[in-house]
């Protein structure tokens, strides 16, 4: 276990450097990325295979070795049942990228650069969900900026520049008043130890305290997930995003912000967060129904609306379903939470993979190009590109949440936990909040069966502009299948068995939570 | 062995203690008569021969790494028993970590002049001496003990720096050096008459006693005494380029060939800023809560106007990336004074193992940067499309700069920034971290652009291979090494941040 995961951790950035060397170019680079990726998930499949199933709230595969003494700052990396998934999920998601990336790597720069920013992006990934101290946490964190800037920056489309620029100032801004919570919170705690902070569950950290430092690491990590109102990098980065930058985006780094809320936040400072649970739980309703409302309005005929930025979009609303989830501090919510992030990472990737795959096809993501800009029109694609329609029409309702696939279980349980919220936190604030939660389900649905029906039905004769300019196009190619039929099954699994992922989240966030 | 008799009289030297700032004053004499001899030809030889100076007195660090070697002690008399020996040169580990940078940065310095000298047809001799001479004074600095010796040795860095900066022919080296000189010796007078009333009220120079006096300065002199400690602190904040005393440093870089701002920034700021703790923790300690504000509120401004002036290079602009530099050199500084001023509001004094974890960081990561524009261009626009043309070299600058800015994979710039953050919530100062915080960011924004630069598709790409000369390739694989092997391992210079570093 413990080789497992170090060695899950070191292989990307060894490949990282490893593509430093010149004789590593052309289609050789990304060939490269994809062994390299893929031993790396084959680790995150033996490390999952190995997992103690019967102990998921105990740290597994754990290395604790002094690193900076003079910090106070230890090499300290374990797998418990909250990271678990999410290791396995950003192995998956990277090496469908690099995957992907194969046949589709959008101009901007050598394949030799983008292999080595993609596996340093992985390094910094992996890294976060798998490191037990808060400083070694916080430079995992920082690790992942710089490829994914240069990713948005020499590989995205349109408005790259300033997209790029935005989505790493407002992460820094975050993330600098996030440090300085994280050394308020290990100086006055006495250690950066996150286990021995979960462990102590606050203890002798006084309400003020506790109330800073989760402003502070809050703001950070909130900028990342992200929370209304700090979401507007995240439109623009998405839309100016190659796809595999997009997927990895949506399906990962926001999945870094809602981690370090249940894994730093939860267990270490439970008075502050109890504190201020209300207001981070009216901010993700509000970001529910303002991701929602935004799609909307993007999803009108006439409004040149992207559907890559409308999924970002979503993605705000969706993100939102997991703070719910966070604040109720229950553990019903938080794993709620946790489901929701997992289910969101599977599904939005493969919407951000499809939608690119659209975008390839036609020139264009602008739903008016594509599905012209009448009432009853249509881009067809369910006539043009049966399958692709398909799978398009398969993400989005299940994206929408349809009972059965991986998107229900995780809002329902944020809901469910905030219909009965942790003891002391204001009922009638949560039932508020989840019946407007509830009405952001209605409306996600709205958007999303209306880019169905503009996308995917329609009149085959009738030629909508951008489709009248691609007169031939070929349906799912076999690189597209291989990369998306994971994710698909995934969905599917997850949905029907949720008790696989529920049954690792379950022990571990009961641990955090300081109950039983 | 000379001094044997009457040990009441006579000073007993520890040569072994004061070697390592001794080698390049005994060098730089070597140097200037050496010069007349040689011919033209042969002056090269004389860069070569600094370098291998500054490498051996690097290497007589090496035997007193324990911090325990004093020397030039007050003879103790019987009649003062309970008054602690005084020593004007102490050589703990305050003295040899900032003696590592000057000197270490010096070696760079020189290693890249070598090329400078050559190709701006620069007085080689004179080159030479000068920048020994500076070293000399600047390492001797952070061993001083007593505020005449301090303000010896600090002008001793400073006069010399003057002159390297008026080396250049082209006009643009004597206005510089003028702006320099005239800002730096009215800070100079300043700080003598602050020594002056210091002394006046402790009746001492050594730091030790005045530490042991001002506590108890009878109530008529507390004013003077008050303005005392802050006009000594202004000379030493002018060499660290705070504000308001920046003004001179980007005229001044961008006049002065590149390696000496390269110098001025790395060597010329650590001699002020050893001047400044050094002085400021040990001999005014009492009056902490009050230099610590003074001080907390003058690296705001600092870090705040540095960026705000780095922000506004415009990329066309010539000498731009010197002139950033110089900006962000500033900002650096702000950084700099942040612990030392966390030392006197939060009442321990290891806080200042920060300010020189951070210097050293620094130090390498600036003069690697430096070494990169020396190398390659004084204009900003001259970096687009860098890698295409020189991928080493871009990727070089790409780490520095991500070091600079604090982001990985430069790991040691973001636990340098850690330290310093560390000590300001430490102190309790909650308000200088947030400004720091947001100085973090505006800072990355330059480096990140800079950076991004070095990556776009060349405008022309028009591949001139100018072959590198070796002493550059040197002086670049060594930061570089440098900056490598402390992100990996960055134990070996965040050890100074934690405990005492004085003996």
């Amino acid at each position: 276990m413990t080789a497992l995961l170090l060695a899950l951790l070191a292989l990307p950035l060894a490949g990282a450097a490893a593509t430093l060397v010149p004789a590593l170019g052309g289609r050789r680079a990304l060939w490269f990325g994809v062994a390299v990726t893929g031993a790396d998930l084959a680790l995150a499949v033996a490390l999952a295979a190995g997992f103690d199933l019967h102990r998921p709230a105990v740290m597994q595969g754990v290395t604790n070795v002094a690193w900076i003494p003079a910090l106070n700052v230890r090499f300290h990396v374990g797998v418990d049942g909250i990271s678990l998934p999410l290791l396995v999920l950003t192995a998956l998601l990277t090496f469908l990228c690099a995957l992907y990336s194969l046949k589709k790597l959008p101009s901007g720069g050598s394949e030799r650069a983008w292999t080595g920013l993609l596996l340093l992006l992985t390094t910094g990934m992996l890294a976060t969900f798998a490191v037990l101290d808060l400083l070694l946490f916080f430079l995992a964190f920082e690790i992942v900026l710089v490829p994914m800037y240069f990713m948005i920056a020499r590989w995205g489309g349109e408005n790259r520049g300033p997209a790029a620029f935005r989505f790493i100032l407002y992460t820094l801004l975050g993330s600098a008043v996030m440090l300085l919570g994280l050394l308020v919170l290990g100086l006055k705690a006495g250690t950066f130890d996150m286990t021995a902070l979960a462990a102590n569950h606050g203890l002798g950290l006084s309400r003020g305290t506790q109330i800073i430092v989760v402003l502070a690491v809050g703001v950070g990590l909130a900028v990342k997930s992200p929370m209304w109102p700090f979401h507007s990098w995240l439109p623009d980065a998405h839309t100016a995003a190659p796809t595999a930058g997009s997927v990895l985006l949506a399906g990962v780094l926001l999945k870094m912000g809602t981690y370090g809320f249940v894994r730093v936040l939860i267990p270490s400072t439970p008075l502050g967060m109890h504190t201020l649970a209300p207001y981070l739980g009216a901010f993700a309703v509000v970001g529910i129904l303002y991701g929602s409302l935004a799609c909307l309005s993007l999803v009108r005929p006439g409004a040149k609306g992207d559907l890559k930025r409308l999924i970002a979009y979503s993605s705000v609303g969706h993100m939102g379903f997991v703070l719910l989830g966070i604040a109720t501090l229950t553990a019903t919510g938080v794993n709620g939470a946790l489901f929701a992030n997992i289910g969101h990472g599977l599904i939005t990737g493969l919407l951000f993979f499809l939608v690119g795959a659209v975008k390839d096809r036609y020139g264009t993501a602008d739903l008016d190009a594509l599905a012209g800009a009448g009432a009853d029109t249509g881009a067809a694609l369910y006539g043009r590109l049966p399958r692709l329609g398909g799978l398009l029409a398969f993400a989005a309702v299940a994206s929408l949440g349809l009972p059965g696939l991986a998107g229900f279980w995780g809002e329902l349980l944020a809901m469910l936990g905030s219909f009965q919220p942790a003891a002391g936190l204001s009922r009638p604030t949560f039932v508020t909040l989840m019946v407007l939660a509830g009405l952001g389900t209605v409306l996600t649905a709205a958007y999303l069966l209306s880019v169905v029906r503009r996308v995917c039905m329609g009149d085959p004769a009738a030629e909508p502009p951008a489709v009248a300019k691609a007169p031939a196009l070929a349906d799912v190619q076999g690189y597209e299948a291989a990369t998306w039929t994971p994710l698909v099954v995934l969905t599917v699994v997850a949905g029907l068995w949720p008790a696989l992922l529920l049954g690792l989240t379950t022990p571990a966030v009961k641990a955090l939570l300081g109950g039983s | 062995m000379l001094t044997v008799a009457a040990p009441s009289l006579i000073q007993s030297v520890d040569w072994a203690a004061i070697a390592p700032p001794l080698v390049p004053a005994a060098l730089a004499l070597v140097v200037l008569v050496a010069d007349l001899f040689l011919p033209p030809a042969r002056k090269a030889l004389l860069g070569w021969l600094t370098v291998a100076g500054l490498v051996a007195s690097l290497a007589l660090l090496v035997p007193l790494r324990g911090g325990h070697h004093r020397t030039f002690c007050l003879p103790s008399q019987a009649a003062q028993a309970h008054v602690p020996v005084s020593c004007s040169y102490v050589a703990d580990h305050f003295a040899l970590a900032f003696q590592l940078l000057v000197l270490g940065g010096a070696l760079l310095v020189a290693l890249l002049s070598i090329v400078s000298v050559d190709e701006d047809r620069l007085p080689a001799g004179e080159f030479w001496f000068l920048l020994l001479a500076s070293t000399c004074g600047a390492a001797l600095l952070p061993a001083c003990r007593d505020l005449a010796s301090l303000v010896v040795a600090l002008e001793l860095a400073s006069l010399p720096a003057f002159a390297l900066v008026a080396l250049r022919r082209d006009g643009r080296g004597g206005e510089a050096a003028l702006k320099f000189f005239l800002s730096s010796v009215t800070a100079t007078a300043v700080t003598l008459l602050g020594v002056s009333f210091v002394y006046a009220a402790s009746g001492s120079l050594y730091l030790d006693r005045i530490a042991a006096a001002l506590p108890n300065v009878p109530d008529q002199l507390q004013p003077l005494t008050a303005v005392g400690t802050v006009l000594t602190l202004v000379g030493f904040a002018f060499k660290t380029a705070a504000v308001p005393f920046h003004f001179w440093v980007p005229d001044t870089y961008a006049g002065a060939p590149v390696p000496v701002a390269g110098y001025l920034s790395v060597v010329g700021k650590a001699a002020g800023l050893s001047g400044l703790a050094a002085i400021a923790v040990l001999g005014f300690h009492s009056y902490g809560r009050d230099w610590g504000l003074a001080l907390a509120v003058l690296a705001a401004l600092t870090m705040t106007v540095g960026n705000v002036g780095a922000l506004r290079q415009r990329a066309d602009a010539p000498y731009s990336a010197v002139r950033l530099l110089a900006w962000s050199s500033v900002a650096q500084a702000g950084y700099l004074l942040v612990p030392i001023a966390a030392a006197g509001y939060g009442a321990s004094a290891h806080a200042v193992g920060a300010t020189v974890a951070f210097a050293l960081v620094y130090g390498v990561v600036n003069l690697g940067a430096f070494a990169v524009v020396t190398s390659a261009g004084a204009r900003l626009d001259e970096y687009r499309g860098l890698f295409s043309r020189r991928p080493a070299a871009a990727l070089a600058m790409a780490f520095f700069l991500l070091n600079l800015a604090g982001l990985p994979p430069g790991v040691i710039g973001l636990f340098g920034k850690v330290v310093v953050f560390r000590a300001v919530v430490d102190a309790g100062m909650g308000w200088l971290a947030v400004i720091m915080a947001v100085n973090v960011v505006i800072a990355l924004y330059y480096y990140l652009v800079w950076t991004a630069r070095l990556f776009q598709s060349a405008p022309d790409a028009v591949a001139t291979r100018r072959r590198v000369p070796g002493a550059l390739v040197g002086a670049l694989a060594l930061a570089a090494a440098l900056g490598v092997v402390l992100s990996v391992d960055p134990q070996i210079v965040m050890q100074l941040a934690s405990g005492s570093l004085f003996g």
